[in-house]
């Protein structure tokens, strides 16, 4: 993408109807770190890779608990997505104290998708620079769905986003079939091996991702480090094994598993 | 239930409650009820929800208005009784077109149930009573959604809670001892409106606003709401 005379304002069209700074904000989010949500009819995982800007600080929180039935996973401004996150949790408790029932997750991502909207005709704001993987539970089940700067909402049964996602949605459009009848624990595999697709190489350790999960009696939470790193153990030797008749029998170069060379993160330090 | 509203009345007004209550714009809040619907009397029965009430609106102690709805559905899972001031209880029906009004328009397949619009109901109550300005009603919120039966009461000082019955004014003092000893789990709709009218009937004796038409609402597990008018005669 290149400069050009109509992409300063974002109130301002393209002879060819396109509104660059939000297209602009939609490469903000391409440019953080990598995010997944998969849901299966009673369940929903968000899975990020975490990586520090250096071995002395500590990892960019990507993950947020909005309520104890939702759940949001972040990628690009993550100032952007702290303060979106406030504002949903803001939404839920209101509505809770309210009507004393939960905020059901289809309405939080439309006032979501609403407040980015405005934030793209104003001419005193910027778009928000991040997407968010909104993970959640409700009367019809479990949804996931994906929040862009745009103002677009859509809702998936398995997505990625941030940089290196294309490689986690290749794995996950070969797999997403199963998804809706599928275990907590095979859901949670599933993300593991998404995110690790995301890595091209490297290896997959708990100090560099974060997985959460909700599901039907069971309230949105984080993962602790130790049952993330037992479980990684535990795919990870059935992973290898597993791995090569993937790629046997698919056409799609898993050459990312190949590749020697891990890519260097040279993210600004606001993107994650 | 008038005697208990009149002893209301006696406010003390000194210069430091006159600016907190407003007292020279006393014509802007509710002081005292005129036109008011008496008890309503509600229960839980096997399949769903029976709420009674007569259709009468009194005013001060003459039986003005002898057909007046006190009860009616709220969206398709609730039904809401009324008694006290017949205006607030329009206007209360008022908020409420508005609230499913606008979780309809969402159009996404969820719906505010019972519960949730019991709950709106006492902050909307609670709220007026704090600002001095009260909806002069105590409520009874009825209904079944997704097989779960829900009834739940609030009044005029969003005093809130639900049980398996329920009743307002004087149903408190006459119709809730009977539904005490003869109420169960497992109530037909027939034994359900036969306890409710055995109520209805002891009020008609005892309560100089109860008047002989009475109205009956029931809401059924799984079923939008549907009424029956009763018309019972002077005995």
């Amino acid at each position: 993408m290149f400069r050009n005379q109509y992409d300063t304002d974002v109130t301002t069209w393209s002879p060819a109807g396109r509104l660059f700074q939000v297209e602009y904000a939609m490469e903000a989010v391409k440019q953080g770190s990598a995010a997944i949500g998969l849901r299966s009819k009673s369940h929903v995982v968000l899975a990020c890779v975490n990586k520090a800007n250096s071995e002395l600080s500590s990892h960019q929180k990507k993950i947020f608990k909005v309520d104890d039935h939702v759940g949001v996973a972040i990628a690009g401004l993550t100032a952007d997505g702290r303060v979106l996150s406030r504002y949903m949790r803001n939404e839920c408790i209101n509505y809770f104290y309210t009507y004393e029932s939960q905020l059901p997750v289809g309405r939080l991502v439309v006032q979501l998708a609403d407040k980015a909207q405005v934030c793209t005709q104003r001419s005193w704001k910027r778009p928000y620079g991040v997407g968010l993987l909104v993970g959640g539970l409700d009367e019809s089940g479990a949804h996931l769905y994906y929040n862009c700067p745009s103002g677009n909402y859509f809702e998936y049964q398995a997505f990625a986003i941030g940089s290196r996602s294309q490689a986690a949605k290749t794995y996950l459009e070969r797999k997403f079939v199963s998804f809706m009848a599928s275990s907590r624990e095979n859901l949670i595999k599933d993300a593991l091996f998404a995110l690790r697709e995301t890595l091209q190489g490297e290896k997959l350790t708990s100090s560099a991702c974060t997985i959460a999960v909700v599901g039907v009696g069971e309230a949105f939470h984080i993962l602790d480090q130790e049952t993330v790193q037992a479980l990684i153990n535990e795919f990870e030797i059935a992973g290898e094994e597993a791995a090569a008749p993937d790629q046997a029998g698919v056409d799609e170069p898993s050459a990312a598993d190949d590749q020697a060379a891990p890519v260097d993160q040279s993210a600004a330090p606001m993107d994650m | 239930m008038l005697l208990g509203i009149l002893g209301m009345n006696s406010l003390d007004c000194t210069p430091a409650t006159n600016s907190l209550i407003r007292s020279e714009a006393d014509s802007q809040r509710t002081l005292y009820p005129y036109v008011t619907g008496t008890s309503v009397v509600g229960i839980k029965y096997k399949d769903g929800i029976l709420l009674a009430a007569d259709m009468g609106g009194s005013y001060g102690s003459t039986l003005r208005y002898k057909s007046v709805e006190r009860l009616k559905p709220v969206g398709k899972h609730s039904l809401i009784g009324a008694s006290g001031e017949i205006s607030d209880f329009q206007e209360i029906m008022r908020y409420l077109d508005d609230l499913i009004l606008s979780d309809n328009m969402w159009d996404d397949g969820n719906s505010l149930g019972p519960k949730e619009v019991h709950n709106y109901l006492t902050r909307v109550m609670y709220n007026r009573r704090n600002k001095f300005n009260p909806l002069w009603n105590s409520l009874v919120l009825g209904g079944v959604k997704n097989g779960q039966k829900y009834l739940g009461t609030v009044n005029m000082i969003g005093v809130h809670y639900e049980d398996n019955h329920v009743a307002t004014g004087f149903g408190n003092h006459l119709a809730l001892p009977l539904l005490r000893d003869e109420w169960h789990e497992n109530l037909t709709f027939e034994e359900g409106v036969i306890l409710l009218e055995k109520c209805m009937r002891v009020l008609l004796y005892r309560d100089r606003s109860a008047v002989n038409k009475l109205q009956v609402l029931f809401s059924l597990c799984g079923i939008h709401t549907s009424r029956l008018l009763g018309n019972c005669c002077t005995v």
